[in-house]
């Protein structure tokens, strides 16, 4: 005897979480049942591997019906023939969006094309995440990617309006659109050991202030692209190196702001004028499109090259290199060289009112106090302070900021606030 | 006599891309009522239309308004082929016809089309303008209220219950009709649906019109069926009670209800003239009709077990004067009705005096091919003679009412099984008459009340019985009689005491038959019926003992005729009543006893018996207090009853019974184990799993034994088929095929259902079909409710403490508070002054309300991602805002003197999250107050693929179909502006497959009563707020309750 239909219906939708799990991580329904069953479930219920059989298939046949409608979740919000409760719908749509960091290491900075998705297959093997768990999640990055591509305001916020997602998932989709809109090369041997939440972290410090949005909150694609204008003027950053005396001053400036806030400042200090040549280098060339692929493959080959010692610490060094590239929004934008602790509280940007959702992940208090203190270099030109020390924020991503940034990507938020 | 239906589309949403090309649709929506038909205008390329319709406007006749649904119809429009239709909305506007209930119907409402589904949805409203009628001769019967609850309705009073009426139509089912050859299936299953929403419309109109003549104002325990006859037609019928009802308007008027209802009676204004006779005019044609039509047809008449015993125990000899003179009263309150039958399943207190036992009747039909829808007699014949064999089923029982009666029917080809069941009872007239009784009976009645077993006394004469009943004196009062086992079809009296919880009891039975044909076929089946049902009832009794119980409530024997097969199902629920005496064991006895081994062989199946019984008793905490033997043995009376037992002169009978008694206490029952096939029978009684622990299950309303409900509800339905193997089927193999089925759906659902645990699931609702040979389909609906382990309120509390306790929080009731305030009820609100400008206003003050509004109904999750997920309906709303504009127009369309009654349910669709509708089986809702109630809910649905495994294969398409069943109740629900459904019934679920084809089809029928509900707990907020609500400017009370 054997039950041609077996199904269950509740008028409110029965989720398992556990199943749920199962099914996002894209495990057959036997398979399903098998690590149900060494979970131990049978006996602590005393149900029967049948039963779980049915139970099974039955929360797979219900998510694959949610499916249709988590692939726009206002839709779940709104639909009427599954009634679940708003926290169980944060619930499925959260978890659905999520995503493996092995998986997105590998995706990264790749065009979200038929092509690469024809490799999902290697990724899988090599990630060891299923090949459908595998093409869900890629189909989710190009999903939102479809989405907020051309849509004008900030990218996590319109993430986040369009497909509900939590704070802080919202903004690492917006990182994954970001490096696949700019391709940057990410999968380099030499950049496996930055993990997906550096360079999330990377890619919102650049959102925040490469971007177009940076500066005008009212164009299109504001926060997608790089700002084209801005990438010109880094050019003038050669300067630095150049001139003798504003190396210098701008030397000074860095070290008095770094000071006592960095545990390999000596080192620093001593590679200063090193540390400064390689990177103002990479920024001088970020006007052509392959150099901004290789954005990163650069920091790491070219710039650690002069810093000599500090390769020794490796530890705080990974996101130290990007971090310096950061700081030079506030400053360098001639509306706010002394607005940063107002800018603050609009939301850490020294634009005034421009609304910012989410605010930077990077560490706001520290921020602002830096920022303050440091007058520019009169001699900046437009946007400038480049270089390695390039900005007044730089200390903080440095030293604290460095190693900090990479234990706070899990929970920026409490950081920000504290 | 007009009335006038108003008719307004609003607006559409996530509807299906049409045009390939553009991805986009042209939509526009049909309006149609009776012959007449509106159309909007197109609203080109978007999958959200903005319509904003005027108001079309119906004028037709009161009649039509209650036969005719109001049918809207969306469509594509194409310029250069036919339209297509994307789907339609079924709305019945009769909840709007009585004054009491819905005033308009306005929401989004699922379009659904039979072949692909739900379609996005669409925004209506609907009013009606009804102009007065005094015409005697009219058809039409608006304001008559219909209740699927079979009891008095929570926030009604029962002046009288009149009785039983019924009524049925019949029609061609378009499915066989020859232009069925022609048109798609679309349009067929179509013309079905509408067809049966008409009939159901004119039934309800036609029963309400008897309602009318006898002079009630609702109908209690509505009960609508279809029968899908095949060739032969399609058979709409319905049975119900009529009852005048009326408002509870004060607490007063609730405790005189119970306590001295003759000087209530006089009081309320009704007057109830004794003139029932005009009633019988419709019934009286089919009596004469009936000898020589049944000629025509084949019938054969099933001789029927009375549950309580076998034989007709005529009231002979009266037991004493309380019975003769109840008897009489009763008689004659009773006696002008035809069938004294009642659907109800619960009762005002004091309307049941003593109940008799089950009575049952069935009856094989052989459908007739010819047919003429206009003649409905032969299928009133058919239940006119299984009533009138009931009725004196009841009688042999001493009876002269039959209440919890039901009517069911099963088809297989051209063979239909009649079944209809009861518990003869004998009741109290005062509810049947207005308030010419009281006096001695008064009396007498109050004296028996307070001991909670008068209704288990027997009603029939001891010295009559020809059956082995064994009678003892009642456990609880030793005055009376009472048999060893009671079985009901009534759910448990409140007033009942039991030890010990209930348990669910089924019994399972298959029987092979030969196939057949017409009337071969149909002696072949009422040959097997006796057998069935004897057995059903060994098995019913074998189980109950095992559990340590006495009696049965809730009865339901379900027989289903298949192809090759026929199938028995019993479900009940077992109590210990404690009026009734201790059960006995049961006893094995081999019938080779001189075998050693086979002689250990039998104790050891005794002992593992008689532990099991142990463990049950256990399990259900039954553990009656111990009564010495000879009490129990001879009732010795206290001297103070014994005078008043002599008074009553009722001694002659209670010397007869020491006999019986002899046989008493040790009655264990004896089973016989002469064959293998005993033998099976008595190991499936020990393979019953008791649920796990912390569940409970019951069929009834309420689970005997627990009364500390939690809210927490979840109502389901299961749905599984099953495929027998066809090589070498025995009575054995199926019998055991058939309980695997139904235990391991069980185990399913306990397993499904863990998280809630501790719960219980209520009015567990088996229904079992055969759609083809192999084929076994059970269909389980139910609903879980959870319940405090630790605060065990006292079981024992006595009557009065609960009828103290209901007028208590009928009290609350009565208070009438804004009906906005049910779902925000934290606080004085920020937004008093007009939800319209909320809606319009900036998101910082609106959003704040909303998010109130619905985190309400989720408190008890425990959410860790609170503040996220009021983000998330922050970000909906604006979405909302921006995109779809529909809420606000709806809110301005409407214009404000009746807006304002729609103030609850317009901001619930306007509200991000769609607003929550709780659904139920049962009566009530757990922690909650039932309002107000809205109307009957009754929908009929098909659905048709032709894409079966694209639809992930059966499974998938019926998860899918009874998904969107529920959605749309909701909707409608939501939309008459309630929040939840009581008395849910899935009265037919057919589903038949051709995977070959890959096709499949299912029709599913649906009712309940919609209602309005509100939190204990909020009422208690709201009560102790309320004098600050009130001060704020707009949210005065009075404003919006109705």
């Amino acid at each position: 005897m054997t039950n041609e239909l077996d199904i269950f219906v509740g008028n409110t939708t029965l989720i398992d979480e556990d199943v749920y799990r199962l099914w996002l991580d894209g495990y057959s329904v036997s398979d399903a049942v098998g690590l149900r069953v060494r979970s131990g479930i049978l006996e602590q219920t005393g149900a029967t591997a049948g039963v779980l059989q049915s139970d099974t298939m039955d929360h797979y046949r219900t998510f694959h019906m949610l499916e249709r409608l988590l692939h726009t979740p206002p839709k779940l919000l709104h639909q009427l023939v599954f009634q679940i409760p708003p926290s169980r719908q944060a619930l499925l749509i959260e978890r659905y969006y999520a995503f493996d960091e092995a998986f997105v290491r590998e995706v990264l900075g790749k065009k979200l094309s038929k092509g690469t998705k024809k490799d999902l297959d290697d990724i899988s093997t090599k990630t060891g995440v299923t090949l459908k768990s595998c093409r869900r999640q890629f189909d989710n990055f190009k999903r939102v990617f479809k989405v907020v591509e051309e849509m004008r305001g900030s990218l996590a916020g319109n993430i986040q309006q369009h497909f509900l997602l939590s704070d802080r998932l919202a903004r690492d989709y917006a990182a994954v659109v970001f490096f696949a809109n700019n391709r940057f090369e990410t999968g380099k041997k030499k950049l496996q050991y930055l993990t997906f939440g550096d360079l999330a972290f990377c890619a919102e410090l650049m959102i925040q202030n490469w971007t177009p949005g940076a500066v005008d909150s009212q164009v299109d694609d504001m926060d997608v692209d790089l700002d084209k204008e801005f990438l010109q003027d880094l050019k003038e950053l050669k300067v630095l190196v150049a001139d003798k005396d504003l190396l210098d001053l701008h030397k000074s400036l860095v070290c008095t702001a770094l000071r006592g806030k960095l545990s390999v400042f000596p080192e620093m200090e001593a590679n200063f004028k090193n540390l400064s040549r390689g990177l103002v280098n990479i920024a001088s060339k970020l006007t052509h499109t392959k150099d901004v692929r290789d954005l990163f493959v650069d920091l790491v080959e070219k710039a650690p090259g002069p810093l000599g010692s500090l390769h020794g610490h490796a530890a705080q060094l990974p996101p130290a290199h990007v971090p310096r590239l950061r700081p030079r929004s506030p400053d360098a934008r001639p509306a706010c060289p002394l607005l940063g602790p107002a800018a603050k509280g609009g939301g850490g940007r020294g634009i005034p009112g421009q609304p910012r959702s989410s605010p930077p992940r990077s560490a706001r208090s520290p921020g602002p106090g830096a920022r303050t203190s440091r007058p520019q270099p009169p001699s900046a030109p437009g946007r400038l302070p480049p270089g390695p020390g390039s900005g007044p924020s730089c200390p903080v991503e440095w030293g604290g900021g460095g190693t900090g940034s990479r234990a706070g990507q899990g929970n920026p938020a409490p950081r920000g606030r504290s | 006599m007009p009335g006038k239906l108003k008719v307004k589309i609003v607006a559409g949403r996530h509807l299906p891309v049409m045009d390939r090309a553009s991805d986009l649709t042209d939509a526009f929506v049909e309006v149609k009522f009776g012959n007449m038909t509106f159309k909007t205008d197109v609203y080109h390329k978007s999958l959200n239309p903005q319509w904003n319709s005027e108001w079309f406007k119906f004028e037709v006749d009161d009649e039509d308004l209650q036969d005719e649904p109001l049918q809207i119809t969306v469509l594509d429009h194409d310029t250069y082929s036919a339209n297509d239709a994307i789907g339609k909305v079924y709305i019945d506007i009769d909840p709007l016809l009585y004054s009491e209930a819905a005033t308009v119907i306005s929401g989004w409402f699922p379009i659904y089309d039979t072949i692909h589904g739900i379609r996005g949805e669409i925004n209506v409203v609907v009013k009606v303008d009804l102009f007065n009628d005094l015409n005697r001769f009219r058809q039409s019967s608006c304001g008559v209220k219909f209740f699927c609850t079979t009891s008095i309705p929570k926030c009604y009073r029962a002046v009288i219950i009149h009785g039983f009426v019924e009524e049925l139509v019949v029609n061609e089912d378009p499915e066989y009709q020859w232009i069925d050859r022609i048109r798609t299936p679309r349009a067929s299953n179509e013309a079905r649906q509408r067809l049966i929403s008409l009939m159901s419309g004119e039934l309800q109109r036609k029963i309400g019109l008897k309602v009318l003549e006898m002079r009630g104002n609702a109908v209690v325990g509505y009960l609508q069926c279809f029968d899908l006859e095949g060739e032969s037609g399609l058979v709409v019928r319905a049975i119900g009670t009529a009852c005048t009802l009326d408002k509870l308007s004060s607490t007063a008027a609730f405790l005189p209800a119970c306590n001295s209802p003759s000087k209530e009676m006089k009081e309320s204004p009704l007057v109830h003239p004794p003139s029932h006779g005009c009633r019988s005019t419709h019934n009286s044609p089919i009596h004469t009709a009936t000898g020589s039509r049944l000629t025509q047809n084949f019938s054969v008449s099933v001789p029927t077990l009375i549950y309580t015993g076998m034989g007709s125990g005529s009231a002979g000899k009266e037991g004493g004067p309380f019975k003769a003179l109840l008897r009489q009263q009763t008689q004659s309150a009773l006696e002008q009705r035809e069938f004294p039958f009642f659907t109800l399943t619960a009762f005002p207190p004091g309307f049941l005096v003593h109940v008799g036992g089950v009575v049952s009747a069935r009856s094989v039909k052989l459908l007739d091919r010819i047919h003429n829808p206009d003649e409905p007699e032969t299928r009133d014949a058919w239940w006119a003679e299984i009533r009138q064999e009931i009725k004196s089923h009841a009688k042999a029982l001493g009876c002269h009412a039959v209440v919890g009666y039901s009517e069911s029917t099963s088809i297989c080809e051209e063979v239909c099984i009649l079944s209809a069941s009861g518990t003869a009872a004998v009741l109290n007239p005062r509810f049947l008459q207005d308030g010419t009784v009281e006096g001695c009976l008064e009396q007498r009645q109050e004296e028996n009340l307070p001991a909670g077993c008068g209704f288990c006394h027997i009603p029939y004469d001891e010295l009559n019985m020809p059956f082995p009943a064994h009678l003892t004196y009642c456990y609880s009062c030793r005055k009376q009689k009472v048999p060893d086992v009671l079985f009901t079809t009534i759910d448990l009296p409140t007033d009942a005491t039991v030890i010990g919880k209930g348990c669910l009891i089924q019994a399972r039975l298959c029987r092979l038959k030969k196939k057949a044909q017409a009337e071969a076929n149909a002696t072949a089946i009422s040959n097997l019926l006796p057998f069935m049902e004897y057995e059903v009832h060994t098995q019913l009794m074998n189980k109950l003992k095992l559990k340590g119980m006495n009696a049965l409530f809730g009865l339901r024997i379900q027989i289903t005729v298949g192809e090759n097969m026929l199938m028995g199902l019993a479900s009940a629920t077992g109590v210990y009543l404690t009026a009734l005496p201790t059960p006995g064991g049961i006893q094995i006895a081999g019938k080779t006893p001189n075998d050693g081994s086979y002689e250990q062989h039998i104790s050891h199946m005794q002992k593992k018996i008689n532990d099991t019984i142990a463990k049950n008793k256990e399990l259900y905490e039954i553990n009656p207090p111990e009564i010495p033997e000879e009490i129990i043995g001879s009732p010795i009376p206290e001297p103070r009853q014994r005078s008043r037992l002599l008074r009553s002169q009722s001694e002659s009978s209670d010397e007869v019974i020491e006999l019986d008694l002899s046989h008493g206490k040790k009655d264990a029952f004896v089973l016989e184990i002469d064959d293998t096939d005993a033998m099976e029978d008595v190991h499936s009684l020990l393979t019953d799993v008791p649920p796990p622990s912390g569940f409970y299950s019951c069929n009834t309303e309420i689970m005997p034994g627990i009364n500390n409900w939690t809210s927490e509800i979840q109502m389901f339905t299961s749905v599984r088929v099953s495929r027998l193997s066809n090589i070498n089927l025995t009575n054995q193999t199926l019998n055991k095929n058939f309980n695997d089925l139904c235990e391991n759906l069980l185990k399913s659902l306990y397993f499904k259902l863990r998280s809630m645990i501790p719960c219980c699931l209520c009015h567990v609702n088996f229904t079992v079909s055969l759609p083809e040979d192999e084929l076994i389909q059970v269909t389980v609906t139910a609903v879980a409710i959870t319940f405090d382990k630790h605060q065990a309120v006292q079981t024992t509390k006595t009557h009065v403490e609960k009828s103290l306790q209901r007028a208590s929080t009928d009290n609350e009731e009565l208070l009438q508070f804004p009906l906005e305030l049910c779902t925000d009820s934290l606080g004085p609100h920020p937004f008093s002054p007009a939800k319209e400008h909320l809606e319009s206003a900036s998101s910082n003050s609106g959003i704040p309300a909303a998010q109130r509004a619905t985190s309400i109904d989720y408190s008890s999750f425990a959410d860790r991602c609170n503040s996220w997920i009021e983000l998330i309906k922050l970000k909906a709303q604006t979405i909302r805002r921006g995109s779809i504009k529909t809420t606000v127009s709806v809110e301005k369309a409407s214009p404000l003197t009746e807006g304002h009654f729609r103030q609850r349910s317009a901001p619930a669709c306007a509200n991000s999250t769609v607003g929550v509708v709780k659904m139920t089986p049962l009566s009530f809702i757990p922690g909650a107050k039932i309002t107000k109630y809205l109307g009957i809910i009754n929908m009929f649905f098909i659905r048709e693929t032709t894409s079966l495994r694209e639809e992930g294969g059966v499974s998938g398409f019926l998860h899918a179909f009874i998904a969107e069943v529920f959605a749309m109740v909701r909707a409608h629900v939501a939309a008459l502006g309630g929040n939840a459904v009581v008395s849910y019934i899935m009265k037919q679920c057919v589903f038949m497959e051709n995977p070959n084809k890959n096709q499949a089809q299912c029709l599913i029928n649906v009712s309940g009563d919609a209602v309005i509900f509100v939190r204990e707990s909020e009422l208690e907020i709201m009560s102790t707020q309320q004098p600050i609500a009130s001060c704020q400017p707009a949210c005065g009370g009075g404003e919006i309750a109705t």
